[in-house]
C-alpha cells in the first residue's frame, strides 16, 4: 500500500490497497457512530475548515459532523457570507485562511480544479476535495464503495467482492463529478463499470476511461447489473438542453420499480442525492428494500472521519505524533 | 525618434529574402547604405558586434495585444513595444479588442499617437464591425485612409456568414485584408480548453476542433466567392490546416498564421488546472501540434504570429474556467521557433519577418519599410540573432507588464542580441536601450 497522500483531490490519488485501508478505518469510525457518545479525541487540537464556494448543506454537514466527532475545531466558511463576494481573489482567500492556521481545508467549488490549485498554494495543510465542478467528489465515491461493501456482506475486511462486480452508472455522466470519482474507484477495485446515458450526456471523449462499456439502453443492461447508481440530471448546469424533455429522458433512463424487477434479486440501488424523484428515479424505486440511499448518507460521516484521520491523525504531517 | 547618425553592424551573416551572405552592414541616417564584407568603421560610428550572429530584417508580429487603451494594468504600448524590441520585432500589428475598440478613426489615431517614439512600429488592425459586436460594418474606408491594411474582430469571429460576406465584398474595393478569429460561438461557447480526452477527464467544458474548422471552411467559401482576401489568425487544428492547404492549391486568396504555443504545447498542459495554459484557440492534442509544424514546413502557414496576450497576475489566479485566455509571446517567439521547429533559420525568418510584413501591408511592395532585404536604400529595421545562444525563460525579467508565460524555467536556444529600429539600436546585447 502506498502511503496515504497528503491531500485527497481525486480518486486517482488512491490505489486499491489504500482504498481498502480507508474502508477498514471507516469500520472503526462507524462503530464510534453507534455509541451513545459518538466522540473520540483523534483530532483534538487540530483545526479543520470547510470552504464551500458552492452551497451544499448535506456535504458540509457530513464533513463538519465527522470533524467534530473526532474533536477537531471546525471553522465554517461560505462564499455567500465572506469577502469573496466583495471581489477578493481565491488565492487571497486561501492565504488569509492559511494565515489563521488550518490543518485541513475541505473545499467545494463550482469550478473544476480549484482544490488542486489550492493544494499547490498551501503549506502543511491537507486539502480535501468535497466536490469540484464536473471533476471529482472522492468522498462520495468512497462512501458508495463502503455502502456496497456493507451490502454485499461477507468478509468485512476485504475488497475482493468488488472484483468482477457489474456496476452500472446511469444519467448525466458528462457533468458529474460523482461519476468521474465512482468510475475510478470501482475500476481500481476490479469492478466492471458500464455507463448508460444518451450520447449527449456522456463526456465528449472516453479515451482512457477504465470502463467495460457504454449503453444507450437501460433495459438491456439491468439483468446484468449488480450495483446500479443513478445520477441527478444537472439541470442547473444547463443540461436541460442535452435532452429534449425531462419526460423523454425519464422514459428511457429513470429507474422505476417496474424496471427494477429486471435487476438480479440481490442487486443494490444507489443514488448520491439529492434525488429528483420522477426524473432519474421513481419514488417507488427509491423505496425498494434494495435501495441503500439512506445508508449512503449515514456512511458518509464515518467515511469522512476515516479520510480526515488518515490525512491528519497519524503523524503524517510534519512527523507529529497522533 | 533619435537616430544614430552612423552605425556599423560588424562580423555577421546577413539573411533575408534574397539569400545569405557574410557581410557587414553600414547604416547612415536610418537607411542601409552599404552591405559588404570587411567594411571600414568611420570615425564616430556606433559599432554593433555581430560575430557568430545572423543579421536579418526586423521581425514583424501580425498579432499583438497591446491592451492600451483600457487594460493598462496588463500592458501598454510602451511596455508591449519594449517587449517586442527585445524579441527582435521592429513592427507589431496591434489587435483592436481594446476598450474602446479600434473601430473608428479617432481610436486608431489615438493608438498611433501613443505609439509615437515607441520601440517598435505599431500598425493597427481595425475592427471589422462596430464595437466588434458582429452586427454592422465599421467605417473601414476611413480606417484604410489612415493606413489600416488588416481588419479583424479578433477575440471573436464574425459569427454571421452574411455579414462576413458583405465585409469581404467591401474590402475588395479597399484593397485590405480581413483577419478572422475562427470560432463558431454555438459550438465553442462556455468552452475553456480543447474538447477531448483531457477536458473530459478534467471535467472542464471544451471547445471542439470543429468550432474553428466550420468557420475556416465557411470563410474559404466566402473568399472564393467574393475574391476578398482572408487571413486566418492563429490556426490550431489539423482540420483547419488541411482546409487551408486545399484552398490555396485551388488559388483561393487566403493566408494563415500559427502561434508558437500551438507548435510547442498540448492540451495535456492544462492537467494541473493552471490558467497560464489557458488560451484561445486552446492548446490541442499532439496530432494537431504536428499538423501545425507540418504547415510551417510546407508553406501552408505563411507566418508565425505571437498572439501576445498579457493578463494581470490576479486574473490568472482565478479558477481555470473563470481566468481569461491568453499568453505572452513577444519575447519567446523566435527562440521557440529556433528550438522547436526543424527548419533552416532562413525559413524561420521568412515566417517571422518578410512574409508577415507582406500580409500586414508593411513591406516595401506596399510602401512600407518592414521585412525589406538588407540592401542599400532599405530602412534599417534589423535584428541581430545569436542562433546558438541558450537562455532560460524568466518571466520576472520580461519587459511586459504581465507575467503570463507558459514557458517559465524553460531553456531555449536562439537569442536576440541587437534590434535596430530605423537606424536606432533600441536593443544592444539583449538590453533595451530605453
Amino acid at each position: 500500500m502506498s502511503p496515504f497522500p497528503s491531500h485527497l483531490l481525486s480518486m486517482d490519488d488512491l490505489d486499491a490497497a489504500t482504498i481498502a485501508e480507508v474502508l477498514r478505518v471507516t469500520d472503526s469510525f462507524a462503530e464510534v457512530g453507534r455509541r451513545a457518545n459518538p466522540k473520540v479525541p483523534a483530532l483534538r487540537g487540530r483545526t479543520v475548515a470547510t470552504l464551500f464556494f458552492e452551497d451544499s448543506t448535506r456535504t458540509r454537514m457530513s464533513f463538519e459532523t465527522a470533524a467534530k466527532r473526532m474533536s477537531a475545531d471546525v471553522l465554517s466558511f461560505s462564499a455567500g457570507s465572506s469577502s469573496v463576494k466583495k471581489g477578493e481573489s481565491l488565492r487571497d482567500t486561501i492565504e488569509t485562511i492559511q494565515a489563521i492556521g488550518m490543518d485541513a481545508v475541505i473545499i467545494r467549488h463550482s469550478s473544476s480544479g480549484v482544490p488542486a490549485r489550492v493544494a499547490e498554494w498551501v503549506d502543511h495543510c491537507a486539502v480535501v476535495n468535497a466536490g469540484d465542478g464536473w471533476h471529482q467528489h472522492p468522498t462520495q465515491a468512497l462512501l458508495d464503495l463502503y455502502t456496497v461493501r456493507q451490502s454485499l456482506g461477507g468478509g468485512q475486511e476485504g475488497t475482493d467482492r468488488f472484483r468482477g462486480l457489474r456496476v452500472t452508472i446511469v444519467g448525466d455522466i458528462r457533468h458529474s463529478r460523482v461519476a468521474r470519482s465512482q468510475i475510478t474507484a470501482y475500476a481500481a477495485l476490479g469492478a466492471e463499470v458500464t455507463l448508460v446515458a444518451p450520447a449527449t450526456l456522456l463526456p465528449p471523449s472516453l479515451e482512457g476511461w477504465p470502463i467495460a462499456g457504454v449503453s444507450h439502453d437501460l433495459d438491456a443492461v439491468l439483468s446484468g447489473t449488480d450495483v446500479i447508481s443513478l445520477l441527478r440530471l444537472q439541470a442547473e448546469r444547463g443540461s436541460g438542453a442535452y435532452v429534449p424533455t425531462m419526460r423523454e429522458y425519464s422514459a428511457g433512463y429513470a429507474l422505476t420499480a417496474r424496471r427494477a424487477l429486471q435487476l438480479p434479486t440481490d442487486a443494490i440501488i444507489l443514488h448520491p442525492g439529492p434525488m429528483i424523484r420522477g426524473v432519474e428515479i421513481a419514488s417507488d424505486a427509491a423505496e425498494l428494500p434494495s435501495a441503500r440511499i439512506t445508508d449512503q448518507v449515514g456512511n458518509g460521516v464515518a467515511v469522512r472521519m476515516a479520510v480526515l484521520f488518515l490525512l491528519l491523525g497519524q503523524g503524517s504531517l510534519e512527523g507529529e505524533a497522533a | 525618434m533619435s537616430t544614430t547618425p552612423e552605425l556599423v553592424i560588424r562580423g555577421g551573416t546577413v539573411v533575408d529574402a534574397t539569400g545569405e551572405r557574410r557581410a557587414d552592414v553600414r547604416v547612415v541616417g536610418g537607411v542601409v547604405v552599404e552591405v559588404a564584407d570587411g567594411l571600414a568603421v568611420p570615425e564616430g560610428a556606433t559599432v554593433l558586434d555581430a560575430g557568430g550572429c545572423v543579421v536579418a530584417p526586423g521581425l514583424v508580429d501580425l498579432h499583438t495585444h497591446l491592451r492600451e487603451p483600457g487594460r493598462e494594468e496588463a500592458e501598454t504600448v510602451e511596455t508591449g513595444t519594449r517587449a517586442a524590441a527585445l524579441g527582435g520585432f521592429t513592427a507589431v500589428v496591434a489587435m483592436p479588442n481594446t476598450d474602446p475598440p479600434l473601430d473608428s478613426a479617432e481610436s486608431v489615431r489615438n493608438v498611433y499617437a501613443l505609439a509615437e517614439g515607441a520601440m517598435a512600429q505599431v500598425a493597427v488592425a481595425g475592427a471589422i464591425t462596430v464595437g466588434r459586436a458582429g452586427e454592422r460594418l465599421a467605417p473601414m474606408a476611413e480606417l484604410a485612409a489612415l493606413g489600416v491594411r488588416l481588419f479583424t474582430d479578433d477575440g471573436d469571429g464574425v459569427q454571421s456568414a452574411g455579414l462576413m460576406r458583405r465585409a469581404l465584398q467591401y474590402a475588395t474595393g479597399l484593397g485590405v485584408t480581413l483577419g478572422q478569429h475562427c470560432e463558431d460561438r454555438s459550438l465553442a461557447a462556455g468552452g475553456t480548453m480543447h474538447e477531448g480526452a483531457w477536458s473530459s477527464r478534467l471535467g472542464l467544458p471544451g471547445m471542439p476542433s470543429e468550432a474553428e474548422e466550420v468557420m475556416v471552411a465557411r470563410d474559404i467559401a466566402l473568399a472564393r466567392a467574393t475574391g476578398g482576401r482572408v487571413h486566418f489568425l492563429h490556426l490550431s487544428t489539423a482540420g483547419s490546416i488541411d482546409l487551408v492547404r486545399r484552398a490555396r492549391a485551388d488559388g483561393v486568396p487566403v493566408t494563415a498564421e500559427v502561434a508558437p504555443h500551438h507548435f510547442t504545447l498540448t492540451d495535456g498542459c492544462a492537467s494541473g488546472y493552471d490558467p497560464v495554459f489557458k488560451v484561445n484557440p486552446p492548446l490541442r492534442p499532439q496530432e494537431d501540434v504536428d499538423a501545425v509544424k507540418a504547415a510551417l514546413a510546407d508553406g501552408t502557414a505563411d507566418a508565425i504570429a505571437t498572439d501576445h496576450a498579457p493578463h494581470a497576475p490576479e486574473l490568472k489566479d482565478l479558477p481555470f474556467d473563470q481566468a481569461p485566455p491568453g499568453m505572452l509571446g513577444l519575447q519567446t517567439a523566435l527562440a521557440l521557433a529556433i528550438t522547436e521547429l526543424d527548419l533552416p533559420l532562413a525559413r524561420v525568418l521568412a515566417l517571422l519577418s518578410w512574409q508577415p510584413a507582406a500580409i500586414a501591408g508593411l513591406d516595401p511592395a506596399h510602401g512600407g519599410a518592414q521585412g525589406a532585404p538588407v540592401a542599400p536604400g532599405s530602412v534599417a529595421n534589423l535584428c541581430v540573432i545569436d542562433p546558438g545562444a541558450t537562455w532560460t525563460v524568466d518571466p520576472t525579467a520580461f519587459a511586459s507588464r504581465s507575467r503570463n508565460t507558459p514557458y517559465a524555467g524553460r531553456t531555449l536556444t536562439g537569442r536576440v542580441r541587437h534590434t535596430v529600429l530605423a537606424g536606432e539600436p533600441v536593443v544592444i546585447d539583449a538590453e533595451a536601450q530605453r
